[in-house]
Order: C-alpha cells, then structure tokens, then sequence
C-alpha cells in the first residue's frame, strides 16, 4: 500500500467531532481548499468532506409493522390510501414500495398518463404525519380469524417503520436524449424529438459516489443522511458495479456503484422524502442522501475535490437504443457543460435539463456539515469494503 | 385573411351578464375562431370561460376591447399559473419542457424560478412538474 504523509482514524476524527473541534467542509468548498493548498495540506486541514444527493431514486420503499389488532388478523394483502404494499412477509408485515401505482390509477391508457399518486407518495404522506387509510384483507386462520380490517393510521400508530432502499445514489447516470420522430416521455424526464433537449441525473461534484470513486471510505455501516435523518449504508445496493470506463482519479463515466441504504422513517422528513409523479412513466420517490467523507490521507483529500469538470458521462438515445435494451454511446459530455444549460453533440447546440436538485444537494451537504460540527453526528466506521475493484 | 395571432385567455361574467352570447360574438363579429378549454358556473352564477383564441392580431384586440366593455374581465391565461414555491424541490426537469424559459434556474443559487412574464400558459408544467408545485388557478 503507498504511504501517506497524512494518516488519520477514524476514532481521532470522531474524538474532534465530539469535542467541536472538526474541520467540516462541502464537497464544494473543498475544490478551493485543494487547489490553492494542496491535497496534503488540506488533508492536514479538513477532517470531513460532506456531501450531498437529492433525485427520484426508484427502488426505494419501507418496511412498516403495523402492530396485531383485535381480533388478530395474518393480512395476506394491504393497501395504504389504495396503494398495494408487498405483504407476503408476516401477520403484520408489509413493504411498500415507491413505484407502485395506486389501484384504479388510468395508467398510461391516455398517454401520458399523470401518475398522481403511488407507493411515494403515501411515503410522503406517512412522513409529513397524514393519516393514511389502511385496508387489510386474509383468508382467515385459527390464530388469525380476521379477514378484513380497515383503520386510519399515522406514522407514528405504526409499531415499526424502516425506510430501505435497495439501490439509491447512482455513481454517475446517463445523459438522455430522443433521436426519436416523437416527444417521449422517459423517467429521464420529457424528451422532445430530434435531440430537441437533453436531460441528466446526478448532483456531480456534490454526489456521495463521485467524491469517492474507488469505496475507499463508503462502506457497509457508514453513517449517512437519509431523509432527514441518520441511516446508514447497509450493503452495495443493487445492479452495484465497477467494471466500468473511468477517468481521471477513477472517475466513472458511465453508472458504476450503487448503495442499499437503511433508516427510521419515523425521524425522516417530507422535506427529503416526496413523492414524484413522472409524466407518462410511473410514480418514484426523491430520497435525499448526505454522506460524510473522513478525509483520512492526502489520498482521499484528492478525490473529494473533484469538480464537474473532470465528471464525464455517455449520451443515450432514449428514442430508440434505450427501449430496445440496445444503448449505445452517442459521445461524452462533462457535468461541467450540462450544468452550463447547454451541450453539444456534433456540433448542435442542445438545451439541457437536471433531474435531481442542486439546490437541495447543496443543502443536504451544508445540514450534515452542520450536524458533525455541532458534534450531533459521528462517523460510522465501515465494517466491510464494498467491491469497487480497488485493493 | 391571415390567422397569426392566438392567445390564451380567462373571461371572467358576473350574474347580469352570463346570459350573453360571447361566443356568438367573437365568431361574428370579430371572426375569431376559438377553443372552450374550460367553463365553469359558479354557484351565484357568475361564470368563468377559459378560450383558446385565434384570428388576426386587429380582431384580437377589438374584440378584447369590446369584451371589457361589456362589463367582463379579461386576462391572459399565463397570470394563472404559479409556482408553489413551498412545494417545488429545484430539480429543474420543467427546464426539459417549459417551452418559453419562464421556468429557469438561478446560476447562483441553483434555485429553479418561475418568470410570469414569459409564461404562456400552456398548462405543460401543470402536469409534468412530478411533485406538483405549478398550479393553475381559474377561480
Ligand atoms: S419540475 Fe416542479 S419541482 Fe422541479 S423545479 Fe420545476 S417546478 Fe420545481
Ligand atoms: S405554463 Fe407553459 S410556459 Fe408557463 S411555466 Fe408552465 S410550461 Fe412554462
């Protein structure tokens, strides 16, 4: 392993957050600090990186326990405000889930459909402390005699609420466009024809995975923002992966890891859980994620100070490559130039629009550097590295 | 004749005068061709009519002039649509769609803004904003 100049635990960086005495910057304030100082020096300097993500990210839901009624029933289906929840895990069990559509919903037969409420949504909805209408429905058994039970229930009537998410902060995501003869309408956004706009994910320079490429901190039981509340990184998430094309510092320029992340939904808040209606796609929920970066080593100060600049990713047609399950590269574009609100492919000019909120990225990065400065929040540890095809 | 010109807009009636025959009038009289886009009566029966108009940019006018003189109010459906700012998360995807940059992000603090003047009210954001923060109102 190369040495460094600087080595810090995390045990020395937590003794200084609990003391008030880290130094918390963004993962934009870095860049500067960085560039004029120097990695070392600003390893010397800065304890932790935040960071900050806040986009639709499918395949995220909740487990929700809501408790034994009387008389007892082994609900075999459950509905919240008519949105089906997975029940098939116990009595009392349920997993609802952000892209379930509610019952009755038109769906796409007008296209584009509105898709005004879903799994989402009622997340949403438990968050803000709405009462949700529950309806339970059993076959009936010895110890279970119920077949039916319907109940107004607030987050707080629930026994046990766990957000978890499967796959949620994409380490870099595509850049869409339609070459297409019609507007489509994409969980990519709207897509006007002919390559009439662009549209991409990702908050950049700001997002967990890009400010460390290699999972050189991120791990199983990393401590997180998530939703408004602490969670915690649990496993690499699904369709996790690193065999991919990189660039500078190990960069990915296509998506490469994912993270499944865990928390109490009944700290969370709707400011960081809402729910989406994806015009003429589905319903989807905007997580909000924060990750804390322990700058351990002059190593890990280099990656954080990654700038949109030296982010690339690959234009996909959403017309018709995407569809056919054929995508292919049109070009590369920098975060940099889609962020400016303009790219060029071929040398057309071509308007740009983000999925995700910068604006509430910044923010997210700004409450967890607040948090660890307070000494309100310490870094969790990571037990187990997650594969990212670095020693 | 040249038919150019077309605009959205919200005509407001009171009680005395729902019995008219607007239309009527702005076909033949001013020889507007014309979209009912919504209509509603209100309880104490005033009315509200939402037209999609389309004549000369001459006619147009004149008949807007003699709409206000007939007692009714006449605006541009585009001062209708607002932003819920309490609502809206500053993703930016109405950038993708909004056809005229009334919706636009704020370099500085990556702020997605709503420019009314530069809205024409076409109802696009209404239903493609995926938390709903552009509303319309009619009433
Ligand atoms: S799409 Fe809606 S939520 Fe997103 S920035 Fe525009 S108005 Fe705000
Ligand atoms: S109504 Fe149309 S022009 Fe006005 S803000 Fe919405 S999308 Fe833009």
């Amino acid at each position: 392993m190369k040495k460094h100049r600087v080595e810090k635990t995390y045990k020395e960086i937590n003794e200084k957050i609990k003391k008030r005495k880290a130094v918390v910057v963004t993962a934009e304030e870095i860049i500067d600090i960085v560039e004029k100082k120097g990695k070392v020096a600003a390893a010397r300097q800065v304890d932790v990186v935040t960071t900050g993500t806040f986009s639709p990210m499918c395949s995220s839901g909740a487990f929700l326990n809501f408790g034994h009624t009387s008389p007892r029933i082994r609900a075999s289906k459950v509905w919240l405000n008519d949105v089906a929840a997975y029940a098939g895990i116990a009595a009392v069990d349920c997993y609802i889930g952000a892209t379930q559509v509610v019952d009755g919903d038109p769906l796409n037969s007008v296209h584009p459909g509105e898709f005004n409420y879903g799994g989402g949504h009622v997340i949403e909805d438990l968050v803000a402390g709405n009462a949700v209408r529950m309806r339970l429905e059993s076959y009936g058994t010895d110890c279970y005699p119920a077949r039916k039970y319907e109940k107004n229930v607030t987050l707080q009537d629930l026994r046990d609420s766990i957000l978890f998410n499967p796959r949620n902060a994409y380490q870099n995501y595509n850049c869409a466009i339609n070459l297409s003869d019609r507007i489509i309408y994409t969980y990519m956004g709207v897509l006007r024809p002919r390559m009439a706009n662009a549209t991409y994910a990702t908050s950049g320079q700001l997002s967990p995975l890009f400010n460390d490429p290699w999972f050189k901190t991120i791990g199983i039981g990393t401590r997180v923002f998530l939703g408004g509340a602490q969670g915690y990184v649990v496993w690499p998430g699904t369709q996790h992966t690193f065999n991919v094309m990189r660039g500078k510092d190990g960069i990915p320029r296509e998506s490469a890891g994912t993270l499944a992340v865990i928390g109490d939904l009944k700290e969370m808040s709707p400011d960081w859980l809402v729910g989406a209606s994806m015009l003429g796609y589905g319903v989807s929920l905007y997580v909000g994620i924060g990750i804390p970066i322990p700058v351990l080593n002059e190593e890990i100060a280099g990656y954080t100070a990654v700038k949109d600049e030296d982010i690339y990713t690959q234009i996909i047609d959403y017309g018709v490559d995407y569809p056919s399950g054929a995508p292919k590269s049109l070009g590369e574009v920098s975060y940099k130039d889609l962020r400016s609100g303009e790219i060029k492919i071929n040398g057309e000019k071509i308007p740009t629009a983000p999925m995700s909120s910068y604006y509430k990225a910044r923010n997210i990065a700004n409450i967890l550097k607040e948090w660890i400065e307070k000494g309100e929040f310490l870094l969790g540890e990571s037990q187990q590295q997650i594969p990212s095809g670095s020693s | 004749m040249e038919n150019n010109y077309s605009k959205k807009v919200v005509i407001r009636y009171s009680a005395e005068i729902v019995d008219q025959p607007i239309t009527y009038h702005l076909v033949k009289d001013f020889d507007l061709s014309f979209n009912i886009m919504r209509a509603r009566v209100l309880p104490k029966r005033e009315g509200l009519l939402v037209l999609d108009l389309s004549g000369t940019k001459e006619n147009f006018d004149k008949a807007i002039r003699y709409l206000k003189k007939s007692g009714l109010k006449v605006e541009p459906l585009s001062k209708s649509v607002t932003q819920n700012t309490d609502r809206c998360v500053h993703c930016g995807s109405c950038l993708a769609f909004c056809p005229t940059g009334a919706l636009y992000i704020d370099k500085k603090d990556m702020q997605v803004l709503f420019d009314v003047e530069k809205c024409n009210g076409c109802e696009m954001c209404v239903k493609a904003c995926p938390v709903r923060a552009m509303e319309i109102d009619l009433i």
